[in-house]
This record gives structure tokens, C-alpha cells and sequence, in this order.
């Protein structure tokens, strides 16, 4: 090879990487984060603390935050917001929770955070009484209406059975990450309500769910868009008249907390902590059936923590 | 006092009125309306009356005040408190902009409609049938206006910028979702607004003296008000310019007299009168005669059985049908009573309180109340209805009682709201998905808040169970249920409002212990 044959090639090869750098997915080639460690659980139990303070504990065993949210990525935390009720009503993803997860995303270094759910309740007494307005907003993250059809996009759900399509919310969309904070609570006709059910939210049209087989719905759904994280509050759970329960008295203090990647192995353990056979709940099964997820708990590598 | 500055005190009244009228029916956030309603509606003389009549107590007897005010000096309600005569001075100024005439006419004084409409109006509302107030009622036409037209082309406008924003990324102004529109509403109050528009374009307030109930009343007081403004013959140098910007026409130049009965007390000619002509003068003047009243017995007998006529009338308003249409593979049912507003007491109750000024309806936040076209029946028209396919009632809320300046709606405590049944709850399981499918659904159950619709096993699936004894009757079930095109369950009106139960409940068992191993 001689001098100019070095540099033609050194220009070429220099060109290819710029174009690489360009138009290719670059953030593939270079993470932000060079000490990525997988986590070496793919699930973590906790009980016995405040539900920020688990979360911290949680989180850390999982390789913090930083393993899920990258510097200048764009977040959204999915809370269930579904009912105009109080926090120990149990009704709605607890509100401490959801402010600890937005404060750890932006120490991660997210770009923006943002909260919403598509309420079945009024959706500002719902985002106010259940705290998650006044905390979400506390924490620095923009509060987003999910009442209003023009945020929904209809999008394929490619591997759905009966539902094909949907109406989903650009935050889903548009958002780098992706965190999913369901709260654990009975369902007069999902049996338990955890993960899943909790996507239900993001969609616009849920009269379709309720037509055309629950069950179905909820793991055709889930197919979508699998969140990056899934984190289960089950503080305060409702064991019966759920999912919105007539008072405190339907509310049992358990102090637990959920965390995982796979959102069927989460809602098996969930639905475990609830004291359900995860295999006897349609949606959990046909979610395995589809290969979305496992329910075979033992194949995982689960921290558990007592505080 | 320089009386010269009446009308400016008149303008700075009458826009904080109109200013108050424009917060709270346009108010999308829905915040302002509990906090300056009762100011606003305190003074308009129809709703207070009303209300006067549901709570006879000195709270509600603003309009006490509007009467005092006009046996005294005029009607000063028509002027400064109405929105109605604002908006129809703010139309008279446009159209002095936009067409350069500067003056108004004298007009003749129709004096045979204006208390033909009025003696009308007073005989429905004795008999119980509002439709008359309900269309005539300057109040609340303008909030039926506001309710219609502008509050929709208000959300219009912040959903655009809304949307607009989004393209942004930015959130923080958000878009609301309009859930109910009727057109036929819409229709109503553009041919009200037309009316206005048209009227008062270039005749100023004939609308006043013409077709308003409340002008007419209020004109009729004012002919023996105790101190009028007349026209001061010694001073007056004829140079008509106060008959040019009377807004009523009621000033003749060349007899030099003011039909104070038509005068809505604006004040527009002292500011303009050179000379002092225009003053306010005491009656009953000294060695004044008064003309006898003759009686016209043909009349008043025709008039007395024509109040018969329309209190049997008003009985059959209430016989009415509305048709719930049913899923087109199975039955249709009949709601025989539409469902109406929470503190209403009774359908009965409210039909013959509400004067359809549509403040519950901008102000309700779920946008359940919507104005009825005919659930109520024929004197229902326009009166707002619970309607459970735009949304359901709100468990804790209480703010239509809270806004209602008629007391068709009474204030309800929010405690006393969570067990007041307005309706209960009929199940059509034939048309229940769990029925017809095979499959869970649960929407109505899921959203009840009192559970007396709850879910209990069928087969291996779960059912509805009505327990009505604990239902409000909110219509969250029937909002929430997804069989299309027909419900399968429902609200049936209570013809008269009940109390419902509490569902006795003990603390769930389940005690966790917390230092135990996790159970997988």
C-alpha cells in the first residue's frame, strides 16, 4: 500500500464511519454509560418500608436508575390514577412512590419526565386527590392530561389475537423510556389488577377491552410495548370491591413493593403476594402463551428483602 | 352628586356584572364558579325569585331588592345588573362603530305585546310550566348563550393552542374534551343571540320593552316609581339630543315626556344634555290627576280560563317517554324517567324551578348535566338532565347545587350527597356481554363506587349483581358499559329523590406478616 492508496483508503473508511455515525443507531455503538452492568436479578421483593424507601433499596439491587434511564432520554411514568380517591384508599399508585421514581430518573439524568394516566374518574379530581399531581410536579415532572383523544395514536398491535390495533398515547410513543407503576389491587373481573391491566391507561378506547374478552385484551396489549421497567406498589392493597373499593375498610397494609423488567413475571409474583394462583388468571397465562413473559418464578433470579 | 357621572357609574356596574357573568360560564377550568356564582346571580331578578320560593330566607331575596330598587327609582336592574341589556349595549355599540349612525330612533310602545308576553309567562309560572321563563328569562338566556356558543368556541380555541403546544412538547396547557353537544341547544341560543343581535343593532333596547318578561314587570313598577327621570320644561332648550341616545326610545322631543315605563334607567340622557334639562323628580306630583282604570271583565274572564287551560296542562308534562335503545340482537327497555340533578328533591321539583340558564352545565366538571331536549317532556325543553352517555355524576362532587341560583337545585353537604339516590340502577343481562360473549367485562361494577353493582361468580365467569338498595343512581355503570349499540345496564330517574344505604362493611382480614418469607 502506498502513501496515496493509504489516504484514499483512510477517506473512504473515514466516510463510511461518519455515515455509520449519522444515519446509523449510533447510540448502539457508543452507550452513554460505559460501566453498564446487567443486573444480576431479574427481580426484586421487597416488604417492611415506606414505599420510597423500598424503592431506593429496590432500585439499587436492580443497578440503579442508570441502568435504565440514560442521560437526555425523555421518560414517561405510567401511575395508576384511575379513581378519584384518597392514597390509603388504595385506588391509586402511591404518591411517594411515584415522586422517589421521577427523582432518581433525573438524577440519571433524564431529560424530562412525564406523568400521566387516561383516568375513569374526572381526571383532574382523580390526578389531585390522589396526590400524584401535587408530587409528581414537586419532583419536576410535567404533569400530561390523558383526557383528551387528540393525544392518542392509533397505532398495530402486529401480535394481538383479538385486539389489532389501538389508540395509545404519544407519551408511550415519543418517550425514550418507559416505566410502568401499577398498584396491586383486586378486580371484580381481572381477578387481581397489577402490570397488564395497568396498560389498559395508556389506551383511549377501553370500552373495546371490556367487548371483546378482557382477558384477551389485556395480553394482546401487552404486546404493544413491554415497559423498560415495571415497578408494583402493594403499600396499600385493596382485597376486595376492587379496583376502586368502597373505604378503607376494604384496604390491607402490606408494605410491599415489586420490581422487574419482565412484565408477566412481575404480575405472577404480584398476583402471589395477592395470594392468587397466577396460572389460574387468564390474561397472565395467554400473556406466557404468547411468549411475552414467564410465570415460572423459579427460573428467575429473585432478590428478596425484608426490611 | 353631578348626575352627569350616573352613566359612567352605570357602565363600571353593569361590566362587573357582565365581567362576572363571562368568569363563570367561561371558565373551562371549571374553579371560578363555586367562589363568585352566588355574587353574580345574587341580584338577577328571575333566579332569585325562584329560589326565594325553594328557601324563603333574606339570602335569597335579591330580587326583593330589584323590586325595591325599581318602585324607587326605575328599572335600574335592566341597566347595570342584567347581562342580558349589557350584551345588547355592547351589540349597540358595535353596530354605532360598524355603521357610523350615531342615534336612535323613538320608537312606538307596544305596550299590548310587552304585557301580553308578561301576563303569559305569569300564568305558566303560577301553573308550575316554566317553558316561558325558560326562553324569556334575560338571565339565563345569556347563559344559555354563553353555555352554547361562546364556552364551545372558547374550548375550541384552547384546544387549538392546546394542540399547538403539543407539537412543542409542552403539556401545561391541556386540551378538554367537549363530551356532549347538542345542536339543537346550539340552534336555541343562536336564534336567541340572532334575536338579540338583530334588535338591538339599531333599535337599542326594544328587545327590553318588547319581548322581556322582566322589563315588562319592572317597567309596570317603575310607571309608579317614586322619584322618575322627566324632562325639565323651564330648562329644556329643545335641542333633542337626549331622545337621540335613549337606548329606549321612551323620550318624546316635542311633548317633552319620558315614558318612564319603558326606561331602562341607563342615564345616557343626562350625560348628554347640555342644560340640566333632564332631572329626577318625586311622584306622586302634587294635583295630579289620576285617570280611572276601567276593568275589562271579557278580558279578565278570558284570562282566568285561560289559566285553567294551562294548569291541567302542566299535569300531562309529565307523562313522558324516553327510548333507551337496546343492542339490535336483543331487548329495548324504556327509561321511563330521565334522571335529574342531584338536590333537585323531586323531577317535579325541578321542571318547575329551573329556569335553563345552563350555569350547572358550564360549571358541572364531568359534563354529565346537559340541557334536555325532550327527557323531561315538553316543559322540559332546555332544562338540564343527567345524561349518563356523556359522562357520569362525580361521587363526591356537589357543585351544580352549589352554582343553582334558582333552587331547582338546593345545595347538597357532600356527606349527605354519597347516600342521596337519584335514580336506580336496572340490569339487562340479555344484552351483558358476560351474557351474550362468554367473556369478563366488569366496566359497570369497576366504576360503581357504592357497589351495589358488584360482580359475583357465574359459571366461571362473573356477573352483575344489583343491590339497588345502595345505588345513588350516578350512572357510572350505564357510562361505563361497552355493549354498543345498546346499554345493558342502566339508570331508571327517581320521580322523587331517596336515600340510599350504606353498604355495611367490616375490615377486611388479612393481617401481613411483614417479617415472613415472600410466598413464591
Amino acid at each position: 500500500m502506498d502513501r496515496r492508496e493509504f489516504f484514499k483508503k483512510s477517506l473512504q473508511a473515514g466516510a463510511l464511519t461518519g455515515a455509520a455515525l449519522t444515519f446509523g443507531n449510533y447510540k448502539e455503538l457508543f452507550p452513554y454509560n460505559k460501566y453498564l452492568t446487567p443486573s444480576s436479578y431479574d427481580l426484586v421483593a421487597i416488604k417492611g418500608g415506606e414505599p420510597d424507601v423500598m424503592f431506593d433499596k429496590a432500585i439499587a439491587s436492580m443497578g440503579g436508575m442508570k441502568a435504565f434511564v440514560k442521560k437526555g432520554q425523555t421518560v414517561v411514568v405510567k401511575p395508576n390514577i384511575g379513581w378519584d380517591v384518597s392514597p390509603e384508599r388504595g385506588g391509586n399508585t402511591n404518591p411517594f412512590l411515584i415522586s422517589r421514581i421521577i427523582k432518581r430518573c433525573f438524577e440519571a439524568g433524564a431529560k424530562d419526565v412525564y406523568v400521566f394516566d387516561h383516568t375513569c374518574d374526572d381526571w383532574k379530581r382523580s390526578y389531585s386527590n390522589s396526590g400524584i399531581e401535587r408530587a409528581a410536579k414537586d419532583a419536576g415532572a410535567k404533569v400530561v392530561s390523558g383526557a383528551s383523544e387528540g393525544y392518542y395514536q392509533e397505532v398495530d398491535v402486529k401480535k394481538g389475537e383479538v385486539m389489532k390495533n389501538a389508540k395509545v398515547h404519544e407519551l408511550i410513543l415519543s418517550s425514550d423510556v418507559f416505566i410502568n407503576v401499577p398498584i396491586l389491587k383486586s378486580h371484580g373481573s381481572a381477578e387481581v389488577t397489577i402490570g397488564m391491566k395497568n396498560l389498559m391507561g395508556i389506551v383511549w378506547d377501553r370500552r373495546f377491552w371490556h367487548r371483546n374478552d378482557l382477558h384477551r385484551c389485556i395480553a394482546d396489549f401487552s404486546s404493544f410495548r413491554k415497559p423498560d421497567l415495571t415497578i408494583v406498589d402493594a403499600y396499600y392493597v385493596i382485597k376486595r370491591n376492587g379496583p376502586r373499593g368502597i373505604s378503607t375498610e376494604d384496604v390491607v397494609t402490606m408494605k410491599s413493593q415489586l420490581i422487574g423488567k419482565d412484565i408477566v413475571a412481575v404480575d405472577s409474583a404480584a398476583a402471589k403476594l395477592f395470594g392468587v394462583d397466577p396460572n389460574e388468571i387468564d390474561y397472565i397465562k395467554y400473556a406466557e402463551e404468547m411468549k411475552l413473559g414467564t410465570t415460572d418464578l423459579s427460573r428467575l433470579s429473585i432478590n428478596r428483602i425484608i426490611m | 352628586m353631578n348626575l352627569v357621572h350616573l352613566k359612567k357609574i352605570r357602565i363600571i356596574v353593569s361590566s362587573l356584572f357582565f365581567v362576572l357573568v363571562l368568569a363563570v360560564y367561561l371558565d373551562i377550568t371549571n374553579s371560578l364558579q363555586v367562589l363568585l356564582s352566588p355574587i353574580l346571580v345574587y341580584l338577577q331578578f328571575i333566579p332569585s325569585l325562584l329560589k326565594f320560593l325553594s328557601v324563603p330566607v333574606l339570602k335569597a331575596g335579591g330580587f326583593i331588592i330589584i323590586l325595591v330598587l325599581a318602585s324607587l327609582f326605575g328599572r335600574i336592574y335592566c341597566s347595570s345588573i342584567c347581562p342580558l341589556g349589557t350584551l345588547q349595549d355592547i351589540i349597540s355599540f358595535i353596530a354605532k362603530k360598524l355603521n357610523g349612525k350615531k342615534y336612535f330612533k323613538r320608537t312606538t310602545n307596544f305596550k299590548a305585546l310587552r304585557y301580553s308576553i308578561l301576563s303569559l309567562t305569569t300564568i305558566f309560572f303560577i301553573g308550575g310550566n316554566l317553558i316561558l321563563l325558560d326562553i324569556l328569562d334575560p338571565f339565563s338566556n345569556t347563559g344559555k348563550i354563553m353555555t352554547n356558543i361562546f364556552r364551545p368556541l372558547v374550548l375550541l380555541t384552547n384546544n387549538i393552542i392546546a394542540f399547538t403546544f403539543e407539537k412543542l412538547n409542552i403539556y401545561a396547557v391541556y386540551p378538554v374534551e367537549i363530551k356532549a353537544i347538542s345542536f339543537l341547544m346550539v340552534g336555541v341560543s343562536t336564534i336567541i343571540l340572532l334575536t338579540i343581535v338583530l334588535m338591538s343593532f339599531s333599535k337599542g333596547r326594544l328587545f327590553c320593552n318588547t319581548i322581556c318578561p322582566v322589563g315588562a314587570l319592572l317597567g309596570l313598577l317603575s310607571k309608579f316609581s317614586f322619584i322618575r327621570i322627566t324632562i325639565d320644561e323651564n330648562n329644556c332648550n329643545s335641542c333633542n339630543l337626549c331622545e337621540k341616545v335613549c337606548k329606549s326610545g321612551c323620550i318624546d322631543k316635542k311633548a317633552k315626556q319620558i315614558d318612564f315605563e319603558r326606561c331602562v334607567s341607563c342615564y345616557n340622557c343626562f350625560s348628554v344634555c347640555p342644560n340640566e334639562g333632564i332631572t329626577f323628580r318625586k311622584f306622586p306630583l302634587e294635583n295630579k290627576k289620576y285617570n280611572e282604570v276601567k276593568t275589562d271583565r271579557e278580558r279578565r274572564e278570558f284570562i282566568s280560563k285561560t289559566f285553567l287551560y294551562l294548569l291541567s296542562l302542566t299535569s300531562l308534562s309529565f307523562i313522558q317517554n324516553k327510548i333507551i335503545p337496546k343492542k339490535e340482537s336483543t331487548v329495548r327497555t324504556l327509561k321511563l324517567n330521565t334522571v335529574s340533578p342531584p338536590g333537585s328533591i323531586s323531577i317535579a321539583n325541578f321542571t318547575s324551578r329551573c329556569t335553563a340558564c345552563h350555569l350547572c352545565v358550564s360549571s358541572c366538571p364531568a359534563q354529565v348535566l346537559q340541557p334536555a331536549l325532550w327527557e323531561y317532556g315538553f316543559t322540559g325543553i332546555l332544562q338540564p338532565y343527567m345524561d349518563y352517555s356523556a359522562s357520569y355524576c362525580t361521587y363526591d362532587c356537589t357543585i351544580c347545587g352549589d352554582v343553582c341560583p334558582t333552587g331547582a337545585i338546593l345545595p347538597v353537604e357532600s356527606i349527605e350527597k354519597k347516600t342521596l339516590q337519584i335514580g336506580k340502577t336496572t340490569f339487562v343481562k340479555e344484552n351483558c356481554v358476560v351474557e351474550t360473549e362468554k367473556t369478563e367485562c366488569g366496566a359497570c361494577a369497576e366504576h360503581c363506587p357504592t357497589k351495589a353493582v358488584k360482580m359475583v361468580p357465574y359459571g366461571n365467569l362473573h356477573l352483575p349483581e344489583i343491590k339497588n338498595e345502595y345505588c345513588v343512581g350516578c350512572g357510572a355503570c350505564e357510562h361505563a358499559c361497552p355493549t354498543i349499540p345498546y346499554k345493558a345496564i342502566y339508570v331508571e330517574g327517581n320521580k322523587t329523590h331517596q336515600v340510599a344505604q350504606k353498604r355495611p362493611e367490616e375490615k377486611i382480614k388479612g393481617e401481613v406478616n411483614l417479617k415472613s418469607d415472600f410466598p413464591f
